[in-house]
């Protein structure tokens, strides 16, 4: 009897199950930094700005790997601007790797989703709304942004870029057969236990690193959605793609070719 | 299986296919002239057409490859009014 008098005195909760669902989600954006303090600002601002409109419940944590250039201290006039229950610092002495700084800061997150982007502005927060509609939509383990289908872009890449890029993620496509059209990107959500099985599972580094996360969530059985995002390249800082990146991309591919 | 496994497989069964009909006479199966003339170079002719597709594909996504123009000029406006907005709330560059 007193559930019925408490959903009359909320009719709103009762005929919208999920968006009360997703009021109890909270959302943990993992940024590692590294040199960014003319970045950092403004990737945090945004963030705010979208998930005041979206009204998700999110925290942001800024693992800055000793960043010579005070990206650390922007860090902490952010936290003070805008609360330390919405910006945790979680530094760290030196520069690690990448899997290393996921797990660093998913033990200080307290989200049950996890969203990983790069802190330099190439990602636009406005997309973390689709892709939390996108995961519930279909329920999925990863929510992956994709450069690749629908009105996804880039901008800010020249042709040569362009060829690499096409041609480097066909090649991928015809080897790993993989279920996802973008796995050298790096905006994403995840589950955040299915990203601790991940981080776990995975060895490689950089690029390769994000693209193994994806064969190995095929191989475990994880299902991926895919939100179309736009890739606005570096607007501060330089971006780089040298022959050492490819190179190892290409290593990085045959061993994931032949050993998963 | 490993992704390499399963291409070592499709490509042996290709092959032991082709290699089979070519060879079809020494093993006693009689296939008309023009189909051995075709079966022959076919294995050239299937490599060649998953070339063309392969730089096809390729060269039509570079072409429509979408060039994220307005996306761009967003964010610059963007980035301008979070500019002013934290020097408001205090921040120093």
């Amino acid at each position: 009897m007193a559930s019925v008098g408490v959903s009359r005195s909320l009719p709103r909760s009762r005929r919208d199950p999920e968006e009360r669902g997703s009021r109890r989600d909270k959302f943990s954006v993992l940024l590692p930094t590294y040199n960014e303090r003319e970045n950092l600002p403004l990737i945090v601002w945004l963030l705010v700005k979208s998930f005041t409109e979206s009204g998700f419940n999110y925290e942001i944590i800024i693992i800055d790997d000793g960043s010579p250039d005070g990206t650390r201290e922007v860090a902490e006039q952010l936290e003070n601007i805008f609360g330390s229950d919405k910006i945790l610092l979680r530094p760290r002495e030196k520069k690690l790797g990448l899997g290393t700084a996921y797990i660093h800061g998913m033990k200080h997150a307290t989200g049950n989703y996890i969203i990983i982007m790069d802190a330099d502005l190439s990602h636009h927060p406005k997309f973390i709304p689709e892709f939390i509609r996108k995961q519930k939509e279909g329920n999925f383990d990863i929510v992956s942004g994709t450069r690749y289908k629908g009105n996804g872009g880039v901008y800010g890449w020249d042709l040569k870029r362009k060829i690499i890029s096409r041609g480097a993620n066909f090649i991928t496509q015809v080897l790993l057969r993989p279920g996802a059209s973008d796995l050298t990107g790096s905006f994403r959500l995840y589950r955040k236990e299915v990203l601790q099985k991940l981080i776990e599972k995975c060895v490689s580094k950089g690029y390769v690193f994000q693209m193994e996360m994806i064969v190995r969530a095929r191989q475990l059985n994880y299902t991926i959605g895919e939100v179309p995002i736009s890739f606005v390249d570096r607007v501060y800082g330089e971006s780089k793609l040298g022959g050492n990146e490819i190179v190892s991309f290409l290593k990085g591919l045959l061993t994931l070719f032949a050993t998963t | 299986m490993t992704k390499l496994a399963q291409w070592l497989w499709g490509l042996a069964l290709l092959g032991s296919t082709w290699a089979a009909l070519t060879m079809g006479p020494t093993l006693g199966l009689e296939l008309p002239l023009t189909c051995r003339e075709v079966l022959w170079p076919l294995p050239a002719y299937l490599l060649v057409t998953v070339g063309c597709f392969a730089l096809g594909t390729v060269g039509y996504r570079v072409a429509t490859f979408h060039d994220c123009e307005d996306a761009a000029l967003e964010l610059q406006t963007q980035i301008q009014e979070a500019r002013a907005d934290l020097v408001r709330k205090g921040l120093l560059f």
